[in-house]
């Protein structure tokens, strides 16, 4: 396959970027995207030029680190999964493929296609977490007895990888997807219930002090998270911070 | 408790006078379809809503305050989520994972704002006027001819028509959208979808009957 | 041999580890506060283990080099983490545990060190739930388990496809409360380059800031590796992109010894290699060998058919699959260990029997499992369990619920229906039991220098089992590490802070500085990746499932020529002052150049085949390997000595007073 590349090229935060033309050849069906730019960048170097920043690492979908805006799709046209696991078999011979930065004021771009995504781990630092020593005096697992339709609700909160999909595909850069997963993943669970009030006060709070914007119940998010998560937790977040409030 | 220092709390504001003005426009509908099939039941009612104190005095502020409350809100929030993405994307394709309605409520809602100018300034303003201004003698049957009255140019009965079609589109997508932000579990989420969409076709398009009906019969 | 001590407690094996907890030296509340521990990676062990010292009180520096410390590749483990619970009846104990897992590492790992393993497993999956971690329940409420290879018990705790995760997101999230503390202070995006040793103890490291370059000083009272695993050294493995063995290598050269580098598991059940251009290989849990049934053809004919496209393998009878590890070994069946299971996959593939364009890969088949629970279910539900329709639809509906992610993936990755075609998998690099040599406190050979996690040699010997991983990397983290450090830290309350003006911060850091000039200044013409690949070529080829005396001594020339030449080519555009992955990757590429070679000497220097280090020279007629308990029962443990090319060898023998030294069988 030939295709054409327009891709965000930006050399750190401080300067301005613009968007660079490539050509490339011999892509194969079976590469994944990553794989792509891998290519690219191979040539690039040996050209001589600086190759295309872009974070990555696991390359199976888990660790939350591949980031790219394709083609007006946060991890690009393929659903419920992430870049890493896009392949090029979802692409045509010729096509013009479009690369940017996840875009939001809260992930400032590092270089190219890299942003910052800090600002999730301080919303995390915030609340995301059970207040108990890991001494490993606790008492047994099975101690407490969970309903298995909660438990499995707060496992299918918990997947979240915390790409910020839902941050880069949201027209108002809203984390409330990602936020809401660990208020809701506690919240369905006896042990997160202690601290719930506070856990979700806080963490909304530096959400807002980040510079996220507010939901507007799109549904956008939910349709790019690459684990599916549903926004039905965002509904439960406002009934836990509502109940927290109030 | 300050519900205006965060974001969850703004949106709550925001859905729940989203609400109230549902609310108000199920009233008003249910008084305006009156005018179809009975004069005297609407010019009762209308008489009621237009002197009694309660309305007049009570009621009568706080939904202005709800509208103005509601479209600063919405303007407000529109600037801040602006503000969370300065710089754009060159290809954005919202369409492929999101609904036209639910991403420009701001366009929908601007579209009813213009429309509810132009409302105050075709009933609102005159009946101020009339009963607070120049302060004429009480009318308990003037209303129905007023209404057949501003109805008789089609060039009105078109943009109520065509301004009733945005409150639809609005309501299709605010009125499910409030329900979740203010955390109605997601067991319901059935039911409110199939409620959102009656209220948003039937309402709108009820306002539409009654102008279009009235255009004709005038 | 002198020089290696690896302090086992006294008294029987099963009051080692709570007589040493009480006896050893402890750090009083308020000298914790004036205690700087530095801890290099964030994945389980790393996590757990910065948590747990912040929580006791100390002051920790956490560094990683990804954006967060939440996606260190412990998070892709999918199966699951072993714990001697015994919540299902089913005969476990501690001492199977240990038992177990001691056998399913070839008789090559400490024993004290495994039980006390085995014992801490339990409080691990308490505390997990206690943390939120949301594990796989029972309609009861309860926590279920499922069995992985190797074993007779249902033991593994898991989380659906995504244990690892979920149990990273659980450490993860205890870091976060300490960083809110203020307890621990973290370093993303940071790579550590070099340690800093000060009149002969660990007192601090020399990181790069990867985002801007910035070379920087940190100093603490002891340091922690927590890096991880050398799997990559491989190239394609399952290990994420950016894990390397640099942290662990650094402080091999400055006097860690580097232990069993030869020991690596190759898992058996991955995506097989499409193409020249992969940059990766994907793992598809162990869990999946519960219910898939591992097959090629029996005739050769039929294979090569196959491989070209003209049969499928829907069309091969089922009398003409030859269901090879159930032959073999008819106790384990399909559930052997990971080594054996992989080297006889390779075995059928090296004899022709393989089934893709490459030649390597074998068939994991569900349609049985599919059947099986479907007839279950219809039964259950009161249905007919004679239309073969609906015993097909509610069985597949039964594997989803069961692997539905694992399936998805695999379809994603190769786009073919699983459900429908057998998959298609093969071995590929997955973990290294190799790792930095520590005593029974997990302290290296470097005074105040500790490993942990996979980083670490200490407990899976020449093989580890399934979902062990994890539970190593979490109890050294929250159990073991943070009792042992303070026998060593209880030295030094007196200290005082520690500064980094100090002259061998400068010429650490002087010397980094100079070798990423190095690199930069060259005018090569190849980039990281070519060297990196080829590297990988000849470990897969000559280090790989099986190895011989010939190719290991010709890897060993290879390599050393390959290291030479990266020196002189390699070509890494951009500076110093900035981001540039090009240079963290070649400083990586660098040091596993380096151990590559060391890695060829060890395998060559074990004249035995043991767990996941099969020797071809030592082998059963039937291909079974031949362990030399004489000879070998010893861990290699081996002392940089200026040069890469000439380690020297210290043995610390292995004394297995509770377990009788069997000769391992799964037949």
């Amino acid at each position: 396959m030939k295709l054409y590349l327009k891709i965000w090229r930006q050399t750190n935060a401080d300067s301005n970027g613009s968007f660079q033309n490539y050509e490339i050849d011999e892509i194969t069906p079976d590469m994944s995207f990553l794989e792509m730019m891998d290519v690219l960048n191979e040539k690039l170097i040996i050209e001589g030029v600086d190759p295309v920043a872009f974070d990555h690492d696991c390359r199976e979908g888990i660790c939350g680190s591949c980031s790219l805006f394709i083609n007006g799709r946060a991890h690009g046209p393929d659903t419920g999964i992430t870049t890493c696991q896009l392949h090029m078999r979802k692409f045509q011979d010729g096509d013009s493929i479009v690369i940017e930065p996840f875009r939001a004021s809260s992930f400032p771009v590092i270089k190219d296609l890299v942003v910052d995504r800090t600002s999730f781990d301080r919303i995390q630092h915030a609340g995301g977490y059970i207040s108990i020593n890991t001494s490993g005096n606790t008492q047994d697992a099975n101690t407490i007895p969970i309903r298995k339709e909660d438990a499995d609700n707060a496992f299918d909160a918990a997947t979240c990888i915390g790409c910020g999909a839902c941050v880069a595909t949201c027209k108002n850069a809203s984390a409330m997807l990602f936020v809401s997963a660990k208020v809701s993943q506690f919240s369905y669970l006896p042990q997160g219930q202690v601290e719930a009030k506070d856990r979700v006060l806080n963490m909304v709070k530096q959400m807002d002090e980040e510079g996220f914007g507010n939901c507007t119940n799109t549904g956008a998010c939910e349709v790019e998270c690459p684990k599916g998560i549903s926004i039905k937790n965002i509904a439960r977040m406002n009934k836990e911070f509502l109940k927290a409030k109030l | 408790m300050n519900l205006f220092s965060s974001s969850i709390g703004r949106k709550i504001l925001m859905a729940l006078s989203g609400l109230f003005l549902v609310v108000f426009l199920t009233q008003h509908f249910l008084i305006n379809v009156t005018s179809v099939f009975s004069e005297d039941i609407f010019n009762m009612l209308s008489h009621f809503m237009g002197t009694n104190p309660l309305v007049q005095f009570v009621l009568q502020p706080i939904l202005i305050f709800g509208v103005i409350f509601h479209f600063v809100m919405g303007f407000y929030l529109e600037l801040l989520n602006a503000k969370s993405r300065k710089k754009n994307y060159i290809k954005f394709s919202g369409g492929s994972n999101s609904s036209w309605i639910s991403r420009n409520m701001i366009f929908s809602g601007g579209v009813v704002l213009v429309f509810l100018v132009m409302h105050f300034i075709d009933f609102w303003i005159p009946e101020m006027n009339y009963k607070y201004v120049e302060v004429l003698p009480e009318d308990p049957n003037r209303y129905f001819e007023e209404l057949v009255h501003k109805f008789e140019s089609p060039i009105r009965t078109s943009i109520y028509s065509f301004s009733f079609i945005f409150l639809a589109l609005h309501l299709l997508h605010g009125f499910s959208s409030s329900f979740k932000t203010v955390g109605v579990d997601s067991r319901y989420y059935n039911l409110i979808q199939k409620v959102t969409f009656l209220f948003s076709i039937i309402i709108p398009a009820g306002f539409i009957f009654i102008a279009i009906f009235h255009n004709i019969t005038a | 041999m002198s020089k290696l001590n690896s302090k086992i407690p006294k008294g029987p094996l099963d009051s080692k580890w709570t007589n040493h907890k009480g006896k050893i030296n402890l750090v009083s509340p308020s000298n914790k506060r004036n205690i700087d521990i530095i801890v290099v990676g964030t994945g389980l062990a790393g996590a757990s283990a910065s948590a747990t010292l912040a929580e006791l009180g100390y002051n920790v520096k956490s560094f990683c080099f990804q954006d967060s410390p939440r996606r260190a590749h412990s998070i892709a483990a999918q199966g699951g983490i072993n714990a001697a619970k015994n919540y299902q009846g089913d005969g476990d104990s501690t001492y199977r545990l240990f038992y177990d897992t001691i056998k399913g590492g070839d008789y090559r790992s400490r024993e004290a060190n495994v039980y006390r393993l085995a014992e801490v497993s339990g409080n691990i999956i308490d505390q997990c739930v206690a943390q939120g971690v949301p594990f796989a329940r029972d309609y009861g409420g309860l926590l279920d388990n499922r069995s992985f290879g190797g074993v007779q018990v249902s033991r593994t705790f898991y989380a659906k496809g995504q244990t690892g995760q979920q149990l990273l997101l659980g450490a993860y999230s205890a870091m976060n409360r300490q960083i809110a503390r203020g307890k621990i202070k973290m370093y993303s995006r940071h790579e550590m380059m070099d340690i800093v040793i000060v009149k002969g103890k660990a007192r601090g490291i020399i990181a790069r800031n990867l985002v801007n370059g910035e070379i920087e000083r940190h100093s603490a009272h002891a340091v922690v590796i927590a890096s991880g695993g050398y799997g990559n050294i491989f190239f394609l493995s399952t290990n994420a992109m950016g894990s390397n063995v640099s942290a662990a290598w650094k402080i091999h050269k400055k006097g860690a010894f580097f232990a069993n580098p030869c020991f690596t598991q190759i898992h058996p059940t991955c995506i097989p290699v499409s193409g020249d251009y992969q940059s990766k290989l994907t793992l598809m849990s162990e869990s999946l060998r519960n219910d898939g049934r591992i097959w090629v053809p029996k005739e050769k004919a039929d294979a090569k058919l196959i491989r070209e496209g003209k049969l499928s393998p829907l069309d091969i009878p089922e009398n003409k699959r030859d269901y090879y590890l159930e032959r073999r070994y008819p106790a384990f069946g399909n559930l052997v260990p990971r080594d054996i299971a992989s080297r006889a996959a390779k075995e059928r593939c090296d004899n022709g029997y393989g089934v893709n364009k490459t030649g390597e890969a074998v068939y994991l088949d569900f349609s049985h499992a599919i059947i099986r629970y479907g007839e279950e279910k219809a039964k259950v539900s009161g249905l007919d369990s004679s239309d073969s329709k609906l015993v097909l639809k509610l069985g597949k509906e039964i594997v989803k619920q069961k692997y539905g992610n694992l399936f998805q993936m695999y379809e994603k990755i190769v786009d073919e229906n699983p459900y429908e075609i057998p998959m298609k998998i093969y071995p590929a690099v997955h973990y290294t039991m190799g790792g930095v040599w520590v005593d029974y406190n997990l302290m290296t050979s470097i005074p105040g220098c500790f490993a942990i996690g996979e980083a670490n040699f200490s407990d899976h010997g020449a093989n580890r089992l399934g979902a062990s991983a994890l539970m190593q990397g979490l109890a050294d983290g929250y159990f073991v590490l943070p009792y042992t450090i303070g026998d060593y830290l209880s030295n030094e309350i007196s200290t005082g802070e520690i500064s980094t003006d100090l002259p061998e911060f400068e010429k650490s850091e002087k010397e980094v500085l100079e070798k990423l000039k190095k690199l930069l200044s060259n005018k090569g013409e190849k980039s990281v990746d070519f060297y990196h690949k080829k590297l990988g070529k000849i470990m897969w080829n000559k280090c790989g499932m099986s190895r011989n005396e010939k190719d290991l001594k010709s890897a060993i020339k290879e390599i050393k020529e390959l290291r030479e030449d990266f020196h002189k080519n390699v070509k890494i555009p951009g500076g110093l002052n900035e981001f540039n992955e090009q240079l963290a990757k070649a400083t990586r590429v660098s040091d596993f150049l380096e151990l590559g070679e060391l890695f060829a000497i060890d395998a060559l220097e074990r004249n035995e085949s043991c767990g996941g280090h099969f020797r071809e020279e030592f082998q059963t007629d039937d291909g079974e390997a031949i362990r030399d308990d004489k000879k070998f029962k010893f861990v290699s443990a081996w002392e940089y000595n200026n040069d890469p090319s000439n380690p020297i060898l210290h043995k610390e023998d292995l004394d297995y007073e509770d377990i009788e030294i069997k000769t391992r069988s799964y037949k």
